[in-house]
């Protein structure tokens, strides 16, 4: 080994690689879950071409107990209020029945809404903002007064201006009002107006549609693509079109609304496996093969796997090349869901697919969105020629939801030859180069400072734990004085002790904003007491590592 | 100088009870209802202690003794001799 008092340059370029190889076998050892590379060598054999680091930190012990302290004191009180407002020494703000109805049944649930009544009322002013501009990377918004504690609001009329956005999912910053870059789609507004009034199998395909179409293709390198004019509706609409009764679905334990509700509208078994872990899928799929459906025994007519490419709430990337070889090996579908991660990931913005390097053809069906990256709205799906002529004639959005709108098309042809290179610059690539630089600043600084961050280093969406639900309410606020805007989930979108404030980076931040931001950060996180990660890197390294010792004879 | 840190570190450790016990999200009386009652409680138990603690401290200090005292009986006996 070199002798650590070497030439300068290159003591500290041995010391730095080697305090990264600690620290990432650190991480590997203490959080249980496994990730990252061995130092002998690679963990699982030659699938991943590059290190895939997740965290999935938890926090101390007395987090958790706090947290369901705050959840205890929060609930009795909420009885008490309850029992004064069932006892009338209290109005009643939400729907009640009327005299007459008292005995009928009942039509409001009452104890079912005991959370959103008691707990989320108290901390609502912090969701459905309102904006009036676009949701670039700074936005305004307009500001609202509650006089009952949240359970009205008025406007005062006033906008607060240049409110720092880390919430929209503007991933490559294409939400932009700049007339140049919205020239053609201007002249399609004018040229085609903005309703179709039709579904595609009637009369509402386009020549629009036919572009955009040919060109998604094109842009993820598969035979032929689909659009829909929502998002939602792509994956809730067209997974009762291609799995029915007596298929199997392999769902992801946190998948998106979306997916869960178009699996149970197809009628098929649904199995769920553990967040992201391929051995719990591959029980689960030697248990489907081997023991065949519930009553008769009988083989699945199809087993697909639904996994999303970026989680949302997590901020994890789905493990791909594990994923394909056991769909390869135990002959399955895959559905991926890519909404999160087209355009926000991959060396030239083509999704997990080109991240991992893979091509293609190894996903059978790959669906996005449009919302996230592309500053439009609608959704697609791909694959093989096969597929998508099946889905035309088959998907309920196909034969009765609208299609999408013209101008709205424009914008994602424009987005996409942007992107692609199409239209003479090297735009595109920038933006997906700044949103790369970006993201692994913003969570190098923050796992620094000392924060719970979840979630994969390349991933764009930030997750940082809050925990307990008083902080929720303060975060959000004190942020907002400091003209940032932040979403803040709590309970029922994620577990109940681990409620969290998401960071979406965009391109379109500059240093000085992601700065601002930081800097607020870390003044809140110490007034609020948010630092709890017990692994915090320092950003100096030490002169001198003491942990070899090379006696020289 | 000194009292004015020590001011805001006690109102800071004053934000984080409020904030663990969900009392910023508390109107108003509901917050007093709550710090009357979290104080009550508080000097429920000092009075207890103040009452009591003494006279279970002397019973327990009394019990040692008594028991250290015999084991050092039976140990002086062979020794003199």
């Amino acid at each position: 080994m070199a002798n650590p008092s070497a030439v300068c340059n290159g003591h500290l370029h041995h010391h730095h690689q080697k305090q990264n190889n600690l620290l990432k076998s650190g991480i590997y050892k203490k959080n249980g879950i496994a990730k990252g590379m061995k130092k002998n060598g690679v963990s699982n054999g030659t699938l991943y071409k590059k290190t895939f680091i997740e965290h999935f930190e938890q926090a101390p012990m007395y987090v958790a107990v706090l947290t369901f302290v705050g959840f205890g004191v929060g609930t009795i009180l909420g009885y008490l209020r309850d029992f004064l407002r069932a006892w009338g020494l209290e109005k009643r703000h939400l729907a009640a029945e009327r005299e007459e109805q008292k005995d009928f049944v009942p039509l409001y649930q009452d104890f079912e809404n005991f959370y959103t009544r008691n707990l989320y009322m108290r901390i609502r002013d912090n969701w459905n903002r309102p904006i009036c501009s676009v949701p670039g990377p700074q936005f305004d918004l307009m500001e609202r007064v509650t006089d009952d504690y949240n359970w009205t609001f008025r406007f005062t009329g006033r906008t607060i201006k240049n409110v720092i956005n880390m919430g929209s999912y503007n991933y490559l910053g294409f939400a932009e009002t700049d007339v140049n870059a919205l020239k053609t789609v201007t002249i399609e507004l004018q040229k085609y107006g903005t309703g179709i009034c039709s579904t595609r199998q009637e009369m509402g395909t386009l020549d629009k549609h036919v572009e955009l179409e040919t060109l998604v293709a094109n842009f993820l390198g598969v035979e032929d693509a689909m659009v829909f004019g929502m998002g939602f509706a792509t994956n809730s609409m067209n997974i009762p079109a291609l799995v029915g009764k007596g298929c199997l679905i392999l769902s992801d334990e946190l998948n998106h609304t979306s997916l869960i509700l178009g699996a149970r509208l197809s009628g098929a078994t649904i199995r769920i496996f553990k967040h992201n872990n391929m051995q719990s899928l591959e029980k689960l799929l030697r248990d489907a093969i081997i023991y065949g459906q519930p009553r008769n025994r009988r083989a699945w007519r199809k087993i697909i796997i639904l996994v999303e490419g970026i989680y949302s709430m997590e901020g994890s990337i789905v493990r791909l090349p594990e994923l394909v070889s056991l769909k390869k090996k135990y002959k399955a579908y895959l559905y991926l869901d890519e909404a999160h991660s087209i355009g926000a990931v991959g060396a030239t913005g083509r999704g997990v697919v080109e991240y991992f390097g893979m091509s293609p053809d190894d996903v059978d069906v790959l669906m996005g969105t449009f919302t996230k990256s592309f500053g439009a709205a609608g959704g697609y799906i791909a694959g093989k020629k096969d597929l998508v002529d099946f889905l035309r004639t088959h998907s309920h959005s196909a034969v009765y939801a609208t299609s999408m709108c013209p101008p709205v098309a424009e914008q994602i042809i424009r987005a996409m030859k942007c992107l692609m290179g199409l239209d003479g610059t090297t735009q595109g690539l920038q933006r997906v180069r700044q949103l790369a630089k970006n993201t692994r600043y913003f969570r190098r600084r923050l796992h620094e400072m000392g924060f719970i961050i979840y979630g994969n280093d390349d991933s764009p969406v930030v997750p940082l734990l809050l925990y307990m639900p008083g902080k929720i309410g303060a975060f959000a606020r004190l942020m907002l004085e400091r003209n940032i805007g932040v979403v803040v989930v709590g309970f029922p979108a994620t577990p109940i002790t681990e409620s969290r404030a998401r960071f979406c980076v965009s391109a379109a931040h500059t240093r000085e904003m992601l700065d601002t931001v930081l800097n607020a950060l870390d003044e809140l996180g110490d007034f609020l007491h948010l630092k709890y990660s017990r692994y915090s890197k320092s950003s100096h390294p030490e002169l001198y590592e003491e942990t070899r010792f090379e006696l020289e004879d | 100088m000194d009292m004015k840190s020590l001011k805001s570190y006690l109102y800071w450790l004053y934000c984080q009870f409020e904030l663990i016990t969900c009392s910023y999200l508390m109107e108003p009386w509901e917050k007093v209802l709550f710090h009357s009652f979290n104080v009550a409680m508080l000097l429920a138990v000092l009075y207890s202690a103040y009452v009591f603690v003494p006279g279970h401290v002397s019973t327990a200090l009394q019990f040692l003794l008594h028991l250290f005292g015999k084991q050092q009986d039976n140990q002086h006996v062979p020794v003199v001799k």
